[in-house]
C-alpha cells in the first residue's frame, strides 16, 4: 500500500506543465492542512475550467483544503460545474452519472465497511444543486433514510449553471432564467430541513465567505459521517455568469444576502453527534 | 447456515464431483449459484418477474452467506449503488427486468465503461404500453450495444449455470466489464426442471480487486482519477481520441471474453445436426420450443437442425457464418415483435434472403411449435 500521489514519469517533469508538477510534488494529499495554509500548497489546477469569480471553484478550493483525511478519502461527484473540476485535482475521484451520486457512494461506502472494516475511508459526495435537490432528490434523501456513513455536500449555486443557467429547486423564487422565463414559481427546495428530518446527524448551511466557518462545517460532516450517521453542507456559492453579476462580486453576493436574512449560516447537530464531537474536538485541543 | 469452503479452483464449483438433482424455479436457480458465488454484496428492487430471486438471495443473507444485501430505491439507484461496490472492490450482483432494465439504462454502458465486473440477472418481460408484466424479450434489442458481455438462458439449468460462471468471465483481467445473464420472465423464472448443482458447502474463490485493469477505489493506491482533464467536455482532438480509444477499448474487452465464454459455457453457440438444409437459430426459450417443432418436424420427415445461441455479446459471428454456409433455409423464432436475433442473424450471413425471420410471438403469448413447425414445412421447398 503506497500512499505517494502520483509521480511523473522520470523525464517528462520538464514538459509536464508546471502547475501539474506543483500539484504532485505540493499537493494537499496525506498532509494536515487547513484552509489557513491555502496559498502554501497546490489544491487545484489554476486552469480549471470553472469561470472567473465562480463560487464553487472557491467552495472546492476550500473543501479541499477541508479535508481530515484526503489520501482516505474519495469523493463522489455528480454530472455538473464541480465534475469538470475534480479531475484537476490529486484526490480519488468519481463521477457516476447525473443524479445517483448518492447510490454510487451508498454501495462504495459498504464496500469499503466490509474490505477495512478497522481503517477510516471517507466517502464525500460533493455535487451541484440540480443533482441533489432535483434530479438526485430520491436517491440523496434514501442514502439519509439508510443512514449510510457518506457526508454530503451541496455546492448550492442556485442553477444548472454548467448547462447554460436553467433554475433549479434550489434558485430563488422569482428568479428569471431559462427555462422559467416568467421567474420561478416556488421557493428554494428546503434541503437542510429535509435532511434534519430525513435522519442527518449533522447539517449544516454555510458559505465560502467565512473560510473558517466553511472548514469547521466540512470537518465536522465528515468525521460525524465517519462514526455517527449521514451528514449534509449546502454551501451557498452563488454563480456570476448565469446570475449576471461581475466575477469580483461573487463574496459581496453572498454577504449581501446573508445580510438581508435571505442566507443563513446555520448548523443542526443531534445530540449524539454533538457529544461525538465534543469528544473528538476536544481530544484535538 | 451451511458451512462454506472456498474451492481451491473454479472447477471445483463449475465441474464438481459431487452433484446433485433438485425439481426447481428458475428464481431458485439463481439462489442457487449465488449461494456458491461468494459475492460480497447484493442489491435489489422490485420488478415482476425478477423479485422472487432477489427475494430468495435475500434470504441466503439472512442465513449468512452474503454479509451485505439491501434494498434499493428505484433500479436506476440499485445499478449505481452496485457500481459503486464494484468500484470499491467486492464481488457484488443484482437482477432486474422489463421496465426496471430501463429505468435503469443509463448505467450499463457507463458499468462497461468503469470496466466494472458485476454480474447482473435480466428477467425479460414487455416494456411498452399498456402495462403488461408478461414475457417478452424486447429488451434484449435494446441492450446490445451497451459494452455488457450477453448471455441467454434457455432454461433454469442454464441460469444456474451462466450466473455461477458469469463471475468467472467477467473478472478476467483482460475482461474485466459485466455481465448480463438473461432469461425470458415466467417461462423461466416461475417454472420448474430437474436442475443439476454442485455441491452448497463450496464456493468459488473471492473476487481480487487487485487484478481489475482499473485500480479499486479502495484509497490504497495513488488517487484514480477516472476522468482526466481530456475527458471533460473538451472539443478538441485529445478528448476525443480519448473517449474513442476507451470505447475502442472496451468493445477489445469483449472481443478478448470469447475464450472465457468456451472456457466456461463450452462455446457462444451448441448445435445438433448442424449438416441440415434447414437449420433453427434461436435464444432464450425459443430453443426449447424450436426442440419440440423439431420432433413434430422428424415425423413428417423434415430435417432440421437446432442452433442454441447461448452468447448475444460478444456475438458468434464467424460460427454463424460457418453453419449458415451450406443450410437453405435459417428460421428464427423469436419472443419479442422486433426480430432483433433475425436481425443480428442477417447482418453476418450472406445471402440473407434465406433467414426467415419467424415465427415471433409477443404481448406475452406461448409460441406454439406447431406455428414454428408451419415456417419449417414453408422452408420444404427450398430444400428441393
Amino acid at each position: 500500500m503506497t500512499k505517494q500521489i502520483f509521480r511523473i514519469a522520470p523525464g517528462f517533469e520538464e514538459i509536464m506543465p508546471e502547475e501539474y508538477r506543483e500539484l504532485v510534488t505540493d499537493g494537499p494529499y496525506d498532509r494536515s492542512v487547513g484552509v489557513a495554509d491555502l496559498g502554501t500548497f497546490k489544491e487545484l489546477l489554476e486552469e480549471h475550467p470553472l469561470c472567473a469569480g465562480c463560487g464553487l471553484a472557491l467552495s472546492l478550493r476550500l473543501f479541499l483544503a477541508s479535508l481530515p483525511a484526503p489520501a482516505d478519502t474519495v469523493v463522489v461527484g455528480s454530472t455538473g460545474c464541480s465534475a469538470i473540476a475534480f479531475p484537476q485535482v490529486g484526490l480519488h475521484n468519481i463521477h457516476g452519472l447525473f443524479g445517483n451520486q448518492n447510490a454510487i457512494a451508498s454501495g462504495l461506502k459498504r464496500a469499503l465497511k466490509l474490505r477495512f472494516p478497522d481503517r477510516p475511508k471517507d466517502v464525500v459526495v460533493v455535487a451541484g444543486d440540480g443533482a441533489t435537490a432535483d434530479i438526485g432528490l430520491e436517491m440523496v434523501m434514501h442514502s439519509w433514510f439508510r443512514a449510510e456513513n457518506i457526508a454530503t455536500v451541496m455546492l448550492d449555486n442556485e442553477a444548472y449553471a454548467n448547462t447554460g443557467g436553467q433554475e433549479s429547486g434550489m434558485s430563488p423564487r422569482g428568479a428569471v432564467l431559462n427555462m422559467a422565463p416568467t421567474g420561478k414559481k416556488f421557493e428554494k427546495v428546503a434541503m437542510p430541513e429535509i435532511a434534519r428530518e430525513s435522519g442527518c446527524a449533522y447539517v449544516a448551511v454555510t458559505s465560502p465567505a467565512n473560510a473558517r466557518r466553511f472548514e469547521k462545517a466540512i470537518r465536522r460532516a465528515i468525521l460525524v459521517a465517519r462514526d455517527v450517521g449521514p451528514t449534509y453542507v449546502q454551501v451557498f456559492c452563488p454563480c456570476p455568469t448565469n446570475f449576471k453579476f461581475r466575477p469580483d462580486e461573487t463574496l459581496g453576493v453572498i454577504r449581501k444576502r446573508e445580510k438581508e436574512g435571505v442566507f443563513q449560516y446555520r448548523e443542526y447537530i443531534t445530540p449524539e453527534a454533538q457529544q461525538y464531537l465534543a469528544a473528538s474536538e476536544g481530544e484535538k485541543r | 447456515m451451511i458451512e462454506q469452503r472456498v474451492a481451491l479452483m473454479v472447477d471445483e464449483v463449475f465441474q464438481p464431483t459431487r452433484c446433485e438433482s433438485r425439481f426447481i424455479t428458475g428464481s431458485e436457480a439463481v439462489k442457487e449459484a449465488i449461494q456458491r458465488s461468494n459475492i460480497t454484496m447484493a442489491i435489489a428492487y422490485p420488478i415482476t418477474p425478477q423479485s422472487e430471486s432477489m427475494h430468495l438471495v435475500g434470504d441466503l443473507y439472512a442465513e449468512g452467506y452474503i454479509p451485505d444485501y439491501f434494498r434499493g430505491e428505484s433500479e436506476f439507484a440499485v445499478m449505481g449503488q452496485v457500481a459503486g461496490a464494484a468500484m470499491g472492490g467486492v464481488r457484488v450482483f443484482t437482477a432486474t427486468g422489463g421496465p426496471g432494465t430501463l429505468r435503469a439504462f443509463e448505467m450499463f454502458p457507463c458499468w462497461a465503461g468503469m470496466r466494472l465486473p458485476i454480474v447482473c440477472c435480466f428477467f425479460t418481460r414487455g416494456v411498452n404500453s399498456p402495462l403488461s408484466i408478461q414475457p417478452d424479450t424486447i429488451e434484449m434489442a435494446f441492450l446490445l450495444d451497451t459494452g455488457i458481455i450477453m448471455l441467454h438462458a434457455e432454461g433454469a439449468q442454464d441460469l444456474y449455470d451462466f450466473t455461477l460462471r458469469a463471475f468467472a468471465i467477467a473478472e478476467q483481467t483482460d475482461v474485466h466489464i459485466p455481465v448480463g445473464v438473461f432469461a425470458d420472465g415466467f417461462f423461466v423464472t416461475h417454472t420448474r426442471e430437474m436442475v443439476t448443482v454442485g455441491p452448497p458447502d463450496v464456493k468459488l474463490p473471492p473476487y481480487d480487486p487487485h487484478r481489475s485493469p482499473v485500480p479499486a477505489m479502495d484509497m490504497e493506491g495513488v488517487p484514480v482519477r477516472h476522468m482526466r482533464d481530456p475527458f471533460v467536455m473538451k472539443s478538441n482532438f485529445i478528448s476525443y481520441a480519448a473517449h474513442a480509444s476507451w470505447q475502442q477499448e472496451i468493445l477489445a474487452a469483449v472481443e478478448r471474453s470469447r475464450k472465457y465464454v468456451h472456457e466456461y459455457l463450452g462455446g457462444l453457440l451448441e448445435t445438433e445436426n448442424e449438416e441440415a438444409d434447414i437449420l433453427i437459430m434461436a435464444a432464450g426459450t425459443a430453443v426449447s420450443q424450436s426442440r419440440e417443432a423439431i420432433q413434430l418436424a422428424r415425423a413428417q420427415g423434415i430435417d432440421v437442425g437446432l442452433v442454441k445461441i447461448k452468447c448475444l455479446r460478444p456475438f458468434p459471428t464467424e460460427e454463424i457464418q460457418h453453419l449458415a454456409r451450406r443450410a437453405r433455409a435459417i428460421v428464427v423464432p423469436e419472443f419479442n415483435r422486433v426480430g432483433w436475433l433475425a436481425r443480428e442473424i442477417k447482418s453476418v450471413v450472406e445471402d440473407n434472403s434465406r433467414v426467415v425471420g419467424a415465427p415471433r410471438v409477443f404481448g406475452g403469448m406461448t409460441m406454439p411449435s406447431e406455428m414454428i413447425l408451419a415456417q419449417l414445412q414453408a422452408c420444404v421447398p427450398a430444400t428441393r
